[in-house]
Order: structure tokens, then C-alpha cells, then sequence
């Protein structure tokens, strides 16, 4: 197994006004091709800082970054952009999909930007497929208002798969969502995970992260607790069993 | 990125915002549409006038004799008696005098039909229809030999025809003039009112020497026309008339002028020179003012969609894709405007057209460059909303609400 991901001392320290912010001070993580890992702490933690970086957002202060074996902490603007648009798909908390914009379409936008063209059957065709596997082919022109909350964060995660990337990174992806379309969206990062993609996840929620393989919780800019979860929840069996549950209470 | 998908992007963006687009767009329009416009009228009348310059004639000088001055009063070119038929015949020798006719002018009381008419009587010799570029009609023009023989010949014109002989056929009829029977040999094409508002086709045309024999009992003639080949050899001709004039006439002054049509179309272009350097200050300004607009809004659109450009450079837009994003976007606006701009500006013109029934060409030079010049605005003022754009953080523009 390769690590996908190499943090060698990473300090990430914020130049604001007169005082500097340490917002990261000395994480040294590793993580294998395959792994599911939930990142959890308080506001503050330097989670997010963390988050951004393993992103390439944002740079690290001092310290090594190596993703997919590249050294990304010395790169500029551009190059980290490709690096973005090759090995990595993001999934955020609101979404954020453009607006007035067929599902298809929000799912190619990534294509546009790769360097070697892709072609506009060849777009549609790898988009169809990556809407295919969160299960909304069927709903490829829809625009995001017409989606509902789960939906649109499906599509948002056949986004972040098109390009076939190295990381998947997903920040807060259940936050804005109700506990049983969270589970089904955990279901889906469980089954991504099961085809072997390496998905890194921001949360504050601990029953979320217990979806995962391995929690790591940070504290003032440190990793305090790094291991794997002992109780692992499955998806599916926890939609069966609220459904199961709800089915009773209609009885009754 | 592709050229395509970059231009869809923009006209989706563009179509998004219709109402606010079509207001952007209108600095552009009302600038192009108003030059466009005033340029299609002023090219209109410049091309009026010049067919009008032409109507005298192409490349045709006339030699007037000198003034004469009679007790003190000054007679003004054409009234000293210092030209004479020999000076034609000399003149008709000089290098690429392609066609020459001694002129005598005067105006008379005709008679036909039972009806009167005072009119321009002029004696002319055979070539006067081409120096002039005149169609005959009906009929022909008279002859060297009606020239020679002091005939009774007269060619008249489409107004003379219309008071003398309506709904008649004038030629072989015959026209009294100062009560001498002439015999219409032509009718002239209408060639209507010249530069100078006086009616071309108002005219009886006559031998010049049956005119000074029979007529005007001169010995003199009032004007010599002569053509030259083309327009290049003009100035050789005309230096060429005054070196021979000069030789026959051996005065210390010179007693003659030569005018050339040329010299006329000169003051012409200069009109319409100046006219369209005017045109161009308003047109630049104009355009000015439409790409502030454009840039404005512009710089509210990035601010706006500072969420949907952080969501670009999340997965994988470098900063000139971006920029080349919103550059389009400016540059679709102001070349549409553009369009919409010379759209207008034709169908305005043409309208104006109709209206004052004055000529409207639109010259395609002023199209282009309407358009050019609006694309250009578009890549000038859309260039630092575009380039803010480019510079955002992506973390910042993430989390933009």
C-alpha cells in the first residue's frame, strides 16, 4: 500500500494584524490508498486549516505535503489548480453547485479544466457514468432547485469523482442534511470506499464519523487521538433498521 | 478551455440576467447606432454631391477668358473678348485634350408649338455631350459639319421639351430662336439640377458658330470645355492650356483662368474629411462612456458569482481560465452591443432616409470598425473586473455567502 497522503511537520501560522494565529502546529499524518478517515474536533482545532491544505487551498506554513507521492507544499497558485483538477474531488457542506445548471452539466465541470481535452461525448459519457454511480442518472437534467437536499449532494459527489481523483475530500458533507439522507450519504461514501477510492472527511458529528475507518480528532492545531473505529456502523443496515423502526410506529 | 464552451458559459450568463445585459449593452448600442447612423446620412450626401461633381463632366477643365474692366468697373472671369475658336483649335493640340468645345452663353426667348420659353441658349461644338457625359435622349447630337456650315441645328433639353413640347416628339419639329428657325435634331437625357441648384436640363444647345453668326454676331467665345484623358493627366492638361494660351496671347497679365472639376471634389472630400474626424471624436467617446458601463457591471457580477468562481477554482480553473471566463463575458456584451448598435444605426438611417428622402449609404469600413472597436472595448473595460476575478482566494470565495 502507498500513502496518499504525506503531512511531514506542518505549521500553518496566520498573519493577521498584529497577531499571528498558529492555526496548525506540527501535524505529521499518513494515510493509505483506501482508507476512510473522519477528521473531527472544535471549532478551532485547526481541523478546516488542515482540511484546506490536504486540499491544496492553501499552503502549508513550513513542513512537507506529499499527495500521491508529488511534493505539493512548493507549488504556486497554477500548478496547484491542476493539482486540484487531477487528484482530488471535493464535496462540500452547502453543495455548492452552480445554479441554473443541469445535474450533467455541474458533474462536467471539472472536465473543462483539464489539460488534455476531452471531448464533449467523451465529457457527457464519463458524467452519465459518475451520476450513474451515486444512483441519479435517471435525473441528469435537473437543475439543483428541482433536487432535493440529499440529491444535490449526490450530485456534488459525482463531481468530485469525475476526473477519477487520487483523494476525495468531503467537508461536513451531512451538515446541512437530516439524519436519515446523512446515513444514505454515508452510504454512499461506504460504498466509494468499498471500490477502494481514499476519502478524507471533516465532522463534528462523532455518530457520523463512526461511519468511517479511522478517527482522527485535533486540538489546538495538534492531533490528539488518531485510531481506528472499533464499532464501525454500516449504512445499510442502519437505513434497515430506521426503516423498520418507522414501519413500527406506523403500526402502532 | 475551449473557445466554445467558454462563449456558452458567457451567453448563459449573459441570458441569466437579460434585463440587466440589455441595459449594459445600451451605452454600446446608442454610441454605435448614432455614429452609424450619422455616418450612413453625411457618406449619403457626400456621395450626392460627388455624382453631382460628376455630372459636369469627368476630368473636364474649363478655360475662361479674363475680366475686362470698363470704366472703371471690373467685368469678372468670361468678360474680356481675349478667347476665340482659334484658341480651341490650339488647345485641342495640347497632349491628352481628349475632346474640346468653344461655349458661348446666352439666354434667350424661345418659340414653338405656339408656346414660349425663355431659356439658356448655349453654342457648343459636337463633343460637348461626352465631355459632359450627357446621353442623347432621342435623336443625335449635331455634327462638325452643322458646326462648319453654320446650320440651323438645335439639341434641347428634357425641361425645354416638357414647357415647348408636351406629349409630343421634338425632334425634326422646328424651335424659333430671337425668331430664327432652328431644327431639333436631339433631345438630352434628364440629368437634373446641379451643385448649384440651377436646372441642368433648362437648355437649348446649339452650333457655337450659328450661336456667334446668327445669335450673338461675337466674335469671341465665352468658355473653352476640354476633357482630359483621365484625372492623373489633369494638371499636365491644364498646365499645358495656359503655356499655349499664353504663347497666342502674349499679354504681360494672364487674360484667362483655368478651373478644373477636380478642385471642386477636393473641397468636397475635405467636408466630409472633417466630418468624419467629428464623427470618429463621438464615436470614441460614446464608446468610452459604454465601456465604463460594461465595466461596472462587470465588476457586480464578479462580486456576485464570488461563490461560482471559488467552486471553478476548487476543481481545477487556473487564474486565466477565469479571467479568460469574464473577459468573454465583457466582450460577448459589447460585440452584441455592438451589433445591436449597427442594426439600429442602418435601420435608423434608412428610416431618415425615407423620411427626408436624403441617400443613406452605410460604407462597410464604419460597420467593421464599429464592431472591432466595440469587441476592443469590451476586452479593454472587461479586462480588471476579469483579472479581480482571477485573484480571489479560493478559500474565501468558498465560503462568500
Amino acid at each position: 500500500m502507498s500513502a496518499v497522503i504525506k503531512l511531514e511537520e506542518i505549521h500553518k501560522i496566520y498573519h493577521t494584524g498584529e497577531v499571528d494565529v498558529h492555526a496548525v502546529r506540527g501535524v505529521t499524518l499518513e494515510m493509505q490508498k483506501g482508507e476512510f478517515v473522519a477528521i473531527m474536533g472544535a471549532s478551532g482545532s485547526g481541523k478546516s486549516t488542515v482540511m484546506n491544505m490536504l486540499g491544496c487551498l492553501d499552503r502549508p506554513s513550513k513542513g512537507r505535503y506529499l499527495l500521491d507521492g508529488i511534493d505539493v507544499s512548493g507549488l504556486d497558485r497554477d500548478e496547484l489548480a491542476d493539482i486540484r483538477n487531477e487528484k482530488i474531488g471535493f464535496v462540500f457542506q452547502g453543495f455548492n453547485l452552480l445554479a441554473r445548471t443541469s445535474a450533467l452539466e455541474n458533474v462536467e465541470l471539472p472536465m473543462l479544466y483539464v489539460h488534455r481535452r476531452v471531448a464533449g461525448s467523451e465529457q457527457r459519457e464519463r458524467a452519465m457514468k459518475a451520476l450513474d454511480i451515486v444512483g441519479l442518472a435517471q435525473r441528469s437534467d435537473h437543475h439543483p432547485n428541482q433536487l432535493s437536499g440529499g440529491q444535490q449532494q449526490r450530485v456534488a459527489i459525482a463531481r468530485a469523482l469525475v476526473n477519477q481523483p487520487a483523494l476525495l475530500l468531503a467537508d461536513e458533507p451531512t451538515g446541512n442534511l437530516d439524519s436519515q439522507t446523512s446515513i444514505e450519504i454515508m452510504g454512499v461514501f461506504q460504498k466509494l470506499n468499498d471500490q477502494g477510492i481514499t476519502i478524507v472527511m471533516v465532522t463534528h458529528e462523532l455518530d457520523i464519523a463512526s461511519y468511517t475507518r479511522r478517527n482522527i480528532i485535533m486540538r489546538d492545531g495538534r492531533v490528539v487521538t488518531d485510531e481506528p473505529v472499533k464499532h464501525r456502523l454500516n449504512a445499510e443496515n442502519e437505513l434497515r433498521k430506521l426503516r423498520e423502526a418507522q414501519q413500527a410506529v406506523n403500526l402502532a | 478551455m475551449r473557445i466554445v464552451a467558454t462563449v456558452r458559459i458567457a451567453l448563459r450568463a449573459l441570458r441569466r440576467n437579460k434585463m440587466r445585459s440589455l441595459l449594459t449593452m445600451l451605452g454600446i448600442i446608442i454610441g454605435v447606432a448614432s455614429v452609424i447612423s450619422a455616418v450612413s446620412l453625411t457618406t449619403g450626401a457626400t456621395k450626392q454631391v460627388e455624382s453631382q461633381v460628376q455630372s459636369l463632366g469627368e476630368s473636364v477643365l474649363t478655360v475662361f477668358s479674363g475680366n475686362q474692366t470698363t470704366g472703371g468697373a471690373r467685368g469678372g472671369w468670361g468678360s474680356a473678348p481675349t478667347l476665340t475658336v482659334d484658341d480651341a483649335l490650339a488647345i485641342s493640340k495640347v497632349p491628352n485634350a481628349v475632346a474640346v468645345s468653344p461655349e458661348v452663353r446666352d439666354r434667350a426667348q424661345v418659340l414653338a408649338n405656339g408656346l414660349n420659353w425663355n431659356t439658356q441658349v448655349i453654342g457648343e461644338g459636337p463633343d460637348y455631350p461626352q465631355i459632359r457625359n450627357w446621353r442623347i435622349a432621342s435623336g443625335a447630337m449635331f455634327t462638325d459639319q452643322d458646326v462648319r456650315g453654320l446650320t440651323k441645328t438645335a439639341v434641347i433639353g428634357k425641361t425645354v421639351v416638357d414647357q415647348l413640347f408636351p406629349n409630343e416628339n421634338p425632334v425634326g419639329q422646328t424651335l424659333r430662336v430671337r425668331n430664327i428657325p432652328f431644327t431639333i435634331v436631339g433631345v438630352l437625357g434628364a440629368k437634373g439640377f446641379n451643385l448649384f441648384g440651377q436646372d441642368q436640363d433648362d437648355v437649348v444647345v446649339i452650333p457655337y458658330s450659328s450661336h456667334m453668326r446668327r445669335i450673338t454676331s461675337r466674335t469671341y467665345v465665352s468658355s473653352i470645355l476640354v476633357q482630359a484623358a483621365n484625372d492623373k493627366v489633369i494638371d499636365q492638361v491644364q498646365q499645358g492650356i495656359t503655356e499655349t494660351l499664353s504663347a497666342r496671347h502674349r499679354s504681360r497679365e494672364p487674360d484667362f483662368t483655368v478651373r478644373n472639376q477636380l478642385e471642386l471634389m477636393q473641397a468636397v472630400t475635405e467636408t466630409s474629411k472633417s466630418m468624419g474626424f467629428l464623427l470618429s471624436g463621438v464615436a470614441a467617446v460614446s464608446l468610452f462612456v459604454g465601456g465604463i458601463g460594461i465595466m461596472n457591471i462587470m465588476l457586480v457580477s464578479v462580486t456576485e458569482r464570488t461563490r461560482e468562481i471559488g467552486i471553478r477554482m476548487a476543481v481545477g480553473a487556473r487564474a486565466a481560465d477565469i479571467v479568460v471566463q469574464f473577459l468573454m463575458e465583457a466582450v460577448t456584451l459589447s460585440a452584441i452591443g455592438g451589433m445591436i448598435g449597427i442594426g439600429s444605426g442602418i435601420g435608423f438611417s434608412m428610416l431618415i432616409s425615407v423620411w427626408k428622402h436624403t441617400p443613406a449609404v452605410t460604407p462597410v469600413e464604419w460597420v467593421v470598425a464599429a464592431f472591432v472597436s466595440s469587441g476592443f472595448i469590451g476586452v479593454v473595460f472587461g479586462f480588471y473586473p476579469a483579472w479581480k476575478a482571477s485573484k480571489l482566494d479560493p478559500i474565501d470565495a468558498l465560503r462568500y455567502e
